[in-house]
């Protein structure tokens, strides 16, 4: 009976793990690839544009603290990137050669706290990643997102994209069938935008606070009934690689306003 | 059962792949469910109320009814103002259980589901999102909207 239950049970695990991605989906035109602020209210969208009323500019000055302050054991991020950060964040996620894998911006900024500040790295989510990526991110406004998928950042790729266009959840639905072939419909209150991640992290009026891409991404999937999966889980890194080389040229935001 | 039976049960329902369709084949005639799924007819003021309400139905997420006292209706999905005339309790019935089945790579949730779901969420693992019931009163509010309002 044991041995008989164990077999049915690894028979099992490659029907749950292993979903059906949809065949032949389709893709946004790249001359209709627009920014989710223009589906705002043009409140919303004159807070995010006001860098004094937007209050994502709190965890942006926070940053700049916390980016020229020297941790206990190390060098401030200053000492090392004295000429600032320019332009970076829209080249994330990024394969790092170091790490072997495709780390996004609040990976970067940990890695450098482990290896050249000899710190702990930050829990997802802090107050202080959130605010020293705010501050990164918000030093490429305006910039192109330009992502590199070639390479070793292929497979990464097509993993986040294979996640993106497969059913999940009690309600079954895929990124891909509201934010790329429903975009610009009514879902109740909001407006169906394309899902891009380039106003990441973002302040959203629902959190009363900043939050990242993954926090966004663990909504949605909640908004399906989908069991999220946990803060910086490398296969929401692939989704962001996903999202970020859907919408190359797309200029950055952070932080962003959002309903 | 032994230990590693049990734990096979619970992934068998976490993930749904092995569960057994709600809906036998043989109940399903075209495209309609002629029979209501439950000896108790539908009642068409709770359907009403599954229809709006965030936590039950939540149809008007996606869909709209025009004179429904709701805020912000969707338009994801078909005006269903005058479905009544487009569509007989069968088929509606069939349609909100499982569209799937009616048109395969439908955007519309199936709402009495549980078979070959993925990655669903702890707390609703292994229910369908309506129950058979629940199903029914909403086929008896959307069969009523209608044109004329009285019986066809
Ligand atoms: C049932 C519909 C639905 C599904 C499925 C869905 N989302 Fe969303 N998503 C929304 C809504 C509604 C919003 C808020 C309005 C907007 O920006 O589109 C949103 C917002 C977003 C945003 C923020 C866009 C911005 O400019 O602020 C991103 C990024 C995103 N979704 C990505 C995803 C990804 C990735 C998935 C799958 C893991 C997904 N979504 C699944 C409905 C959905
Ligand atoms: C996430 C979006 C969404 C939700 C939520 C949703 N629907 Fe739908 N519905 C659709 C779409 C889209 C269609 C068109 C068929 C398709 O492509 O899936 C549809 C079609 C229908 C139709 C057929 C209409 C016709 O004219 O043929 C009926 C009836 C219907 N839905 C009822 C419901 C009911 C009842 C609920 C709630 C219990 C509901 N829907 C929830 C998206 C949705």
């Amino acid at each position: 009976m044991k041995r008989f239950a164990g077999a049915t049970l690894i028979a099992l695990i490659p029907a749950c793990s292993a979903p059906p991605a949809a065949e032949n989906a389709t893709e946004i035109a790249a001359e209709d690839i627009v920014s989710g602020s223009i589906f705002l209210t043009a409140e919303t969208r004159d807070l995010q544009e006001d860098n004094f009323a937007n209050p994502g500019y709190l965890w942006v000055d926070r940053g700049e603290a916390l980016f020229s302050k020297a941790p206990a054991s190390g060098e401030a991020c200053i000492t090392c990137h004295e000429a600032g950060l320019s332009g970076v964040a829209a080249t994330y996620p990024a394969y790092d050669e170091k790490a072997g894998r495709v780390l996004n911006l609040e990976g970067r900024i940990n890695q450098c706290r482990v290896t050249h500040q000899s710190e702990p790295a930050w829990e997802y989510e802090s107050e202080e990643l959130l605010s020293v990526t705010a501050f990164v991110a918000n030093q490429s406004l305006g910039a192109p997102v330009s992502v590199d998928v070639s390479g070793p950042a292929q497979d990464i790729y097509e993993a986040g994209r294979d996640y993106f266009q497969t059913r999940r959840g009690q309600f079954n639905l895929s990124c891909q069938q509201c934010h790329t072939e429903n975009w610009g419909k009514r879902l109740r209150g909001d407006t169906l935008s394309q899902g891009h991640g380039n106003g990441f992290p973002a302040y959203r009026l629902e959190w009363e606070s900043l939050g990242s891409l993954h926090r966004r991404l663990r909504d949605c999937d909640l908004g399906v009934r989908a069991e999220p999966l946990p803060y910086g889980d490398p296969l929401y890194v692939a989704v962001e690689l996903f999202l970020a080389a859907r919408s190359n040229g797309l200029e950055m935001e952070s932080p962003a306003v959002r309903r | 059962m032994s230990r590693v039976g049990i734990l096979a049960v619970l992934i068998i329902s976490a993930c749904g792949a092995q569960e057994a369709p709600l809906i036998r084949a043989n109940t399903i005639l075209g495209d309609a469910i002629t029979q209501p799924l439950t000896e108790t007819a539908g009642d068409t003021i709770r359907g009403e109320q599954l229809f709006v309400s965030r936590n039950e139905g939540h149809c008007i997420l996606c869909h709209q009814v025009d004179g429904l006292d709701a805020e912000f209706q969707g338009d994801v999905g078909p005006d269903l103002t005058l479905v009544g005339d487009r569509l007989s309790a069968g088929q509606l019935r069939l349609r909100i259980a499982d569209y799937q089945l009616v048109q395969p790579g439908a955007l519309m949730p199936s709402y009495y589901r549980i078979h070959d779901l993925h990655q669903v969420g702890e707390a609703y693992s292994g229910e369908s999102v309506l129950s058979a019931q629940q199903v029914e009163d909403i086929v008896a509010y959307l069969v009523e909207r209608r044109a004329s309002g009285d019986d066809a």
